[in-house]
């Protein structure tokens, strides 16, 4: 399992490079050129491409930061991989629900 | 030249003794001088006295490094050596450690050659030239000595990490074509407090004495997660 995980998250992490730096020049772009949020929703919604970026996003997240999370809480506390993996996997559930939620208020 | 030498377990303190400079001297001369002259019930370890065991590797001036081929003149500060036991290890008694922990982490890392051929069989031929090979021996050399598990930082806050020198191993026997068991080595080096623990931080190389770099075998480990264990046919 530990082989699976530590590919799962270097796969994501180089996946999620480029998505990062899309997201942070779509805020740049946004709050330089003053539109309210109401103009912004008036883009996204609706919007295939990105209803399937923040989508991708989503659930690429889901992967990578609970395995990073793993790693902390087993390196840094005394807690047990028995408690931590439900922790984490509960963690990860808990992205997912809130991110697809937040790509749904956006985009439809 | 004033040698403070760590006397003690794991609660002690420090005794101080004076030791005359003499030409080409090393920290074990120093040990030795200070055990035979000084203070007979000094514990610690050594055997060969010339780099090839690993027995006699100690803290000196907060640095980890073999005893019997480090000159004083290289290693001390203002004619001062501070001499302790390896970190990362339980102390037994002065400069001597429990080594235990150590080895037994390179059998969880999977580090016993299994062989295939019986001695009935001819000795296995193997060619030098293959990349595979070329990859072992250049982290074969190790000798035991635990310098890199002292100076890594991941196993001084990690107890269930592996450590540099059961990796490397792990790393030799998943590029040797002897081994028959190349893929439970892997699968156990990748196991929980594996090579996907380390941190990449460097000390283990920097301190090795035998300038092996445990840091490029664990990354080869690493590698090899995405590309397969090692091909023995040279392609």
């Amino acid at each position: 399992m530990e082989r699976t995980l530590f590919k799962a998250q270097r796969i994501s992490a180089i996946l999620l490079a480029p998505w990062v730096l899309i997201h942070l020049g779509l805020i740049l772009y946004a709050v330089r050129g003053g539109l309210t949020a109401a103009e912004i929703l008036d883009r996204t919604q609706g919007s295939l491409f990105w209803g399937l970026f923040y989508g991708s996003f989503v659930l690429l997240v889901t992967v990578h930061a609970p395995i990073g999370l793993r790693n902390i809480l087993r390196e840094w506390t005394p807690l047990k991989s028995d408690n931590i993996n439900p922790m984490c996997f509960m963690f990860g559930l808990f992205i997912l629900v809130m991110g697809i939620r937040a790509v749904a208020a956006v985009v439809g | 030249m004033e040698v403070r030498i760590w006397r003690g377990k794991a609660e002690g303190a420090f005794s101080s003794y004076h030791v005359p400079v003499r030409d080409n001297q090393t920290i074990l001369d120093v040990v030795t001088e200070i055990q035979r002259e000084q203070e007979p019930a000094l514990a610690y370890r050594f055997a060969c006295r010339v780099g090839v065991c690993g027995s006699c590797a100690m803290t000196v001036n907060g640095k980890p490094r073999w005893t019997c081929r480090t000159h004083v003149t290289r290693v001390a500060h203002e004619g001062v050596l501070t001499i302790e036991p390896l970190r990362n290890l339980p102390r037994i008694k002065d400069l001597v450690c429990d080594m235990g922990d150590f080895f037994q982490k390179w059998q969880k890392a999977g580090g016993k050659h299994s062989g295939s051929l019986t001695r009935a069989d001819k000795p296995a031929l193997v060619d030098i030239t293959n990349p595979a090979r070329v990859t072992a021996n250049a982290a074969i050399e190790c000798i035991n000595c635990a310098i890199c598990y002292s100076a890594c930082d991941v196993v001084a806050w990690d107890k269930d990490y592996l450590g540099p020198a059961a990796l490397n191993r792990a790393w030799t026997l998943v590029n040797d074509e002897r081994h028959s068991e190349r893929e439970e080595t892997f699968d156990k080096s990748f196991g929980e407090g594996g090579c996907g623990s380390c941190h990449s931080q460097g000390n283990c190389t920097r301190h090795c004495p035998v300038e092996i770099s445990p840091s490029e075998s664990i990354a080869g480990l690493k590698r090899a997660a995405f590309s397969g264990l090692p091909k023995m046919d040279g392609n």
